[in-house]
């Protein structure tokens, strides 16, 4: 069987090898012409993406760099966020972006990883069929469709479990957390399939019981994979705005440490974008920190992508051979 | 056997844990039916908001949205096409194809809200296009290329390297093969991910907050260089912006959608299935 399949292997590396080095035999100058065109039109529509990335951030460079000129360094990391008079210290943002995202972060990871699990491991074949497209059907519910019932079943809802309000720091990590499911589930689902069948076999026939080989040989064996799902969930996180907007009660304060830290209204960077971009004057310093402050949303989600992206790198140059020649 | 009850254990909450995820998803869907249903008529889908948007329909954010998915597969559709191609068949494991790579990682990452002021910033202020559909559409069609170019590329990657090993050896250029070995197998799995891409576009509101989106117009728009209504922030407005808003109402936007983005999607999944039962290699 492995014999067999080598021999295939070397013989179509041979004959490509072979036919990329033959010439057409109708070989018009105006068809290499036509050959030569096309491919640079292609190639540059493939190189248009970092070009696109590059000018988000410059666009956002453009409109948002007064913001790092004109305040301050201290001011704008200062506690207090009251664009009115003119204070615009980021912190009660950040907090409250750290705050919601690490809730739905909590939520998110053990649900997804024992999910993917249940997928991978546990359900018969008839289960998957089913759950699987319904959690794509969670990918596709627009973000401010899960906004919306947060705000007229989850907070009244979590008001009646006592909160002062229900639209609180909680509420929005639960929303984010059913946001970031599918993308945690979706890619350590993969990671696990990615684990050889071999591995699973070898730990069953020396006695071990199926939670045994999950814990202790699928797990680390998929481990890579485990953290980039939680990586890109992270990010996914982090960037929602219209149903953290509509939930987390918008307020810019810090809320007051201690255990019902998450029960206070927030308000995150995404949110405050989202709600003054519309009533600013443009040009003014509120207008240059809105932007100044997507400027950090970039900076943050590029980091957790390019991360994310050098491990997805490491694992499929193989797989992404693919059919070509 | 302790090891046998801890196996047990775990594989019970293992399927807890798996319900917990996918019952509030049937759950959300079974009650946005519920309680939409009610809201929704011929006149709330095909007439225009009255009294302060508390009656009449919804038609022009419906129109609104179904125009901006549009404009964005205008915008989208050739570039995604061409990059997908790209990586596909001509790229080379170099420099620059990580880079190209690594951009599409990243801009599937960016949130949507920072789309919004990219488009405001690059369009609407700086090309001067004003608040307009063309403005809205470029900002999602961008914003849409990373699901169309991923999806798009592994379609074609799919098609077996017979199919071009044969072209080839028959004489045809790489171009020719492309465009007539490989793509015609392709196309299903590029319109799925099309699909999908716009499902996504439809339902998006940060994006167009700044760029696009109209609280109330009283008339549709003429051209592209004008504002529209789209159900998303449609969405927004009458949740959160007018006071006193029936819930039916709400309920019945929130419904339409949710229906209409889901269709999509579904739409996308049955032409996956489909194409993999018909595969003929």
């Amino acid at each position: 069987m492995n014999l067999t399949h080598q021999a295939v292997q070397i013989a179509r590396r041979h004959t490509t090898g072979v036919l990329l080095r033959v010439r057409p035999l109708m070989h018009w100058r105006w068809r290499n012409w036509i050959e030569l065109l096309i491919e640079s039109v292609i190639k540059l529509a493939g190189v248009s993406t970092i070009l696109i990335v590059a000018l988000i951030f410059l666009f956002l460079v453009r409109e948002g760099l007064p913001t790092f000129l004109d305040i301050p360094l201290r001011a704008l990391f200062g506690d207090r966020w009251y664009p009115i008079e003119a204070i615009y210290g980021l912190w009660p943002l950040i907090v409250g972006s750290l705050l919601v995202t690490a809730g739905a972060i909590l939520i998110a990871v053990p649900l997804g990883l024992t999910t993917a699990i249940y997928l991978g491991e546990i359900a018969p074949p008839w289960q998957r069929e089913i759950l699987k497209p319904l959690i794509e059907m969670l990918a596709g519910i627009p973000s401010i469709v899960l906004g919306f019932l947060g705000w007229v079943v989850l907070a009244p809802l979590i008001q009646d479990l006592g909160a002062p309000t229900g639209l609180t720091a909680f509420s929005g990590s639960v929303i984010l957390a059913y946001m970031a499911l599918p993308t945690i589930i979706s890619i350590s689902e993969d990671a696990l399939y990615a684990v050889p069948k071999d591995y699973r076999d070898a730990a069953l026939a020396i006695g071990a019981t199926q939670w045994q080989t999950i814990q202790r040989v699928i797990f680390p064996a998929a481990r890579s994979g485990l953290v980039m799902a939680v990586m890109l969930g992270i990010g996914r996180a982090i960037g929602e705005t219209m149903a953290v907007m509509m939930v987390t009660g918008n307020a810019a304060f810090i809320p007051s440490f201690g255990a019902d830290m998450a029960f206070q209204p927030v308000r995150t960077m995404t949110a405050t974008i989202a709600a003054e971009m519309g009533e600013v004057a443009q040009g003014s310093l509120h207008y240059h920190t809105l932007f100044g402050i997507g400027i950090m949303l970039f900076l943050i989600t590029f980091a957790i992508n390019s991360l994310a992206g050098r491990l997805v790198g490491h694992q499929t140059t193989n797989r992404r051979q693919g059919g070509r020649l | 056997m302790k090891r046998q009850h801890t196996q047990k254990l775990a594989v019970g909450l293992i399927t807890a844990a798996a319900a917990l995820v996918v019952l509030p998803i049937i759950l959300v869907i079974v009650f946005l039916l519920v309680k939409g249903i009610g809201a929704i008529s011929w006149e709330f889908l095909t007439a225009a908001p009255r009294n302060g948007m508390k009656d009449g329909g919804i038609m022009p954010a419906i129109l609104g949205t179904v125009i901006l998915s549009m404009g964005t597969s205008l915008v989208c559709i050739p570039l995604a096409l061409g990059a997908a191609i790209y990586l596909a068949e001509y790229s080379t494991e170099s420099r620059l194809t990580r880079w190209v790579r690594l951009a599409i990682v990243n801009l599937a990452g960016i949130p949507s809200i920072v789309y919004g002021l990219f488009g405001l910033g690059a369009f609407v202020l700086f090309l001067d296009m004003g608040t307009s559909i063309i403005a809205g559409s470029l900002t999602l069609g961008i914003m849409t290329l990373p699901v169309v170019i991923s999806t798009a590329e592994e379609a074609i990657r799919a098609v077996p390297r017979e199919f071009r090993i044969v072209s080839q050896s028959l004489g045809a250029t790489r171009w020719q093969t492309i465009r007539h070995q490989v793509l015609p197998h392709a196309i299903p799995g590029i319109i799925t991910g099309i699909i999908l891409g716009l499902s996504r576009a439809a339902g998006e509101t940060a994006p167009i907050l700044f760029t696009v989106a109209a609280f109330y117009l009283p008339n549709l728009p003429q051209s592209a260089s004008d504002q529209t209504m789209a159900l998303p922030y449609h969405l927004y407005v009458i949740a959160t912006q007018v006071p006193g808003m029936p819930l039916s109402v709400q309920y019945g936007t929130a419904l339409v959608l949710l229906l209409l983005v889901l269709s999509l999607t579904l739409v996308a999944t049955l032409i996956r299935t489909r194409m993999r039962r018909n595969r003929d290699w």
